[in-house]
């Protein structure tokens, strides 16, 4: 019965998706008063939710007469994977997107209050058509609720490598980043169709941009570190695909970010922002169909199916194609926002647009040049980290020279007196420069210049609170010193650690010593260990830099159901960086196979993403409270 | 009206892109790893025998002047279990075979003969996968054409399902 009233829910959401593009698009008479629509919408979402909660329920009970439990679940799973294990598979979750995509809907119907009704109408019945899309993918194609007759005796299980906290919290998150997005591309279809395209729709999107970016953010950060810890390649990007697929959003969405807030604060950029939100949400979108029809090579090995693809890939371009066709013809009638001099706020954060337009261009081609080439000349070729590293590395660390200037000048139009504040965080980057030259002879021009640009904006993003008194600057004056540091820290990791890193591939004999950086690491011994699935032959290596020692033990294990051999590596962390270590296997003549990194300061790469997810999370609430304090003072 | 066209470029990307992800979708990437050893010697190898008091295998036995099947499978494999009736078949049609179990257990490997039938003439141990990745092979069940004198000729990954019986004993019939 669980099974039959979810899919039930899921009919009726759709019906009423149906309803509320009839409300909101029907000729004159016909179409629906706003305050109906916002009901239809509500009630939509709390179907979703509703059929998702019992998608969780027998995945929880693991109802084995439930097609997708018996083929995804063992009854003999801790409770966390169980429930995890509704959206670790395909149709489960396509459900959570839908679900996030309704409830994002019923939630602008309930909090846009202060949006103009005609728009909010249109922007409702955009964002039931993106559900309604949806919708028939999951009943037509993907139903998460298809009954197993006769059921199963006991599930098939989950595949090992995915029974991890991080993969418990890695999908949603990044759904939640992804659909988000979508609140923005139904407000942008919307205003060009009703026309009003204003700072008062500026301020509706911007929480929804600012939501979404932050699960974007954090997303990013988390999956990037699982990879680095779980995959014992100690590398933490590899321009894969589908983390392309992944950082793409993520670009569009921080350019937007950006220009919403010139549309907000100076009614300026109204087609540019407009466009953003429609290629950040068409990124998305490109994303999930990358990552659900498997058609590019990827570590995200997911099963290819033509006919999801085809379904998928239908939307996609149905969706995106007619947004964009929408604003081929409609922007040009949006008037111009009022000028701006060249040097101004609004100059510095054009200049920020254009510069992550291009590297979200660079990642882009890099993604599917690949694909372009396969299908125009029949040549099979790949595009490595070289391409993306040197080309986009270059334009990130200018666009972070630009972050320094950007803050200091004022809207509409600016002296540059502040600018010369400027010259200390200059002479600190120059000075840093220096050393690393210095110290580090030879090549990694790049990593060099970047931990310049890192010390000088980690200076110069402070410098937007000299002057202020600091316990009555706004809060969002906080969350931008606090994620533009973010972007300091985590450059200074990235750079850093490809400069600095020392890497000892080596076979060694239990009681030999190793030395790798400043560490001088024994290698004690080799026992076997075993767990609940797997076996493992465990090293014991102890670490020491003079004073202390650390025991380190990396693991090469064996799954038995479905036979898998992993390495798990052992990390030690400290101030300075991370010893990373991997046991590999052993040779004829009782010696392993050892990889030892050193990578100093790697850590601060996540805890950069992880400050800038920080600054996003203080905006939101300073924009929370500020929205609140006006409401209680009229 | 140069802004007019600025406006159409989105439009344009969007058609481009759909165009390439449409041919995509239609000609899915090839994922088999195809050996780079088709056409050269077999490459040399001795091993022990995977079953007690059987004759071990080398090289050499692979070329003794009658082209024959070589076929990596395992007991814990179940496309090889899927597999084992048509390489009885073919057997049964005069098809010399010769199994090589990669890293398996010799109590599971007598368990599996018994279980789905023997059609080997001879079973190779290979412990490490050494064997295998010298024949440029990737996963099991993978099986190879080899003839009189050594040479392999052809190769067939995964599987074979008995709609391949034909395209095999063909290519026997041509080796020699």
């Amino acid at each position: 019965m669980i099974a039959e009233a979810g899919l039930a829910a899921l009919w009726l959401a759709a019906a009423l998706a149906l309803f509320q593009i009839f409300l909101a698009f029907a000729p004159g008479p016909l179409r629906g008063e706003t305050r109906v629509i916002r009901s239809v919408a509500i009630a939509q979402g709390a179907l979703t939710a509703f059929a998702m909660l019992m998608l969780l329920l027998v995945f929880a009970r693991t109802d084995l007469s439930v097609l997708l439990v018996a083929e995804n679940s063992h009854s003999a799973k801790p409770w966390l994977y169980k429930v995890a294990g509704a959206w670790g598979n395909h149709e489960g979750s396509m459900l959570l997107w839908v679900t996030i995509l309704g409830i994002a809907g019923a939630a602008l119907a309930i909090f846009s209050r202060r949006m103009e009704e005609r728009t909010l109408a249109a922007a409702l019945g955009a964002q039931a058509t993106l559900a309604l899309g949806f919708f028939a993918f999951l009943l037509f194609s993907s139903n998460p609720f298809a009954r197993l007759f006769p059921p199963a005796f006991e599930g098939r299980g989950l595949n090992p490598l995915l029974q991890d906290p991080g993969l418990v919290f890695h999908p949603p998150t990044l759904y939640f980043g992804y659909v988000g997005l979508s609140v923005a591309f139904s407000l942008a279809v919307g205003a060009l169709l009703t026309g009003r395209v204003d700072s008062a729709l500026a301020k509706a999107m911007r929480p929804w941009v600012l939501g979404a970016w932050i699960f974007l953010t954090l997303g990013i950060t988390a999956g990037s570190y699982w990879a680095y810890y779980e995959l014992g390649w100690g590398g933490w990007w590899f321009w894969d695909p589908v983390e392309n697929a992944s950082l793409m959003p993520w670009l569009a969405a921080t350019a937007l970010l950006h220009s919403v807030n010139v549309l907000a604060a100076r009614d300026s950029l109204r087609a540019w922002t407009i466009m953003l939100a429609m290629i950040a949400f068409s990124m998305s979108m490109v994303g999930t169909f990358l990552v659900r029809s498997g058609i590019l090579t990827s570590v995200h090995a997911f099963a290819v199916d033509p006919k999801r693809g085809t379904f998928l890939l239908a939307l996609l371009a149905t969706y995106v194609g007619a947004a964009f066709f929408l604003f081929a013809f409609r922007s040009g009638k949006l008037a111009e926002g009022p000028p701006f001099e060249l040097v101004s706020r609004e100059t510095a954060l054009v200049g920020n647009n254009l510069l992550l337009s291009v590297i979200l261009g660079v990642v882009f081609v890099g993604t599917l040049y690949p694909l372009f080439v396969e299908a125009i000349t029949g040549t099979k070729l790949s595009v490595g980290a070289p391409y993306f590293d040197s080309v986009a590395g270059p334009i990130a660390l200018l666009l972070a020279l630009l972050v320094c200037v950007g803050p200091l000048l004022n809207w509409k139009r600016d002296g540059g007196e502040r600018l010369k504040r400027l010259a200390i965080p200059a002479l600190v980057g120059v000075t840093v420069i220096v050393i690393a030259v210095v110290v580090v002879p030879g090549t990694g021009i790049l990593s060099k210049a970047g931990l310049g640009v890192a010390a000088m904006l980690g200076v110069a993003c402070f410098l937007p609170l000299i002057g202020r008194r600091l316990r009555r600057t706004p809060l969002n004056t906080w969350a931008m010193v606090v994620a533009h540091f973010g972007v300091a820290v985590a450059i200074a990791g990235m750079s850093a650690s490809s400069l600095l890193t020392k890497e000892v591939l080596t076979a060694a004999r239990p009681g030999e010593q190793v030395a790798v950086g400043p560490w001088l690491v024994e290698f004690s011994s080799v026992t076997p260990a075993a767990g609940p699935n797997w076996t493992a032959l465990e090293a014991e290596l102890r670490a020491s830099k003079g004073s202390g020692v650390s025991v380190l033990k990396p693991q090469a294990r064996y799954y038995t159901d479905p036979p898998t051999e992993t390495n798990e590596s052992a990390i030690l962390t400290t101030f300075s960086g991370q010893l990373y270590t991997v046991i590999g296997k052993p040779a004829e003549d009782g010696r392993w196979q050892l990889r030892l990194w050193w990578k100093p300061l790697i850590t601060l790469i996540w805890l950069g993403g992880a400050l800038i997810a920080l600054g996003g999370f203080l905006a939101l609430v300073g924009r929370a409270w500020r929205g609140w304090r006006k409401e209680r003072e009229r | 009206m140069s802004r007019t066209w600025l406006r159409a470029i989105p439009v344009a990307l969007v058609v481009l892109l759909v165009a390439a992800l449409v041919w995509r979708l239609a000609n899915p990437p090839d994922s088999e790893v195809k050996s780079e050893m088709v056409g050269k010697p077999v490459p040399a190898f001795e091993i022990a025998a995977a079953l007690p008091g059987a004759l071990p295998l080398t090289s050499t036995d692979l070329a003794d002047g009658k082209p024959k099947l070589v076929n990596f499978f395992a007991s814990w494999c179940v496309p090889c279990i899927g597999e084992a009736p048509v390489l009885l078949e073919l057997q049964r049609q005069g098809v010399p075979i010769v199994g090589i179990a990669v890293r398996d257990r010799q109590a599971d490997l007598a368990d599996f003969l018994a279980k789905n039938g023997n059609p080997f003439e001879r079973i190779g141990a290979d412990t490490q996968s050494n064997v295998q990745l010298a024949f440029g092979s990737a996963g099991v069940p993978e099986t190879f054409v080899v003839d009189g004198r050594g040479t392999i000729l052809m190769q067939h990954i995964g599987m074979i399902e008995r709609e391949d019986i034909p395209q095999i004993v063909a290519a026997m019939r041509g080796a020699r």
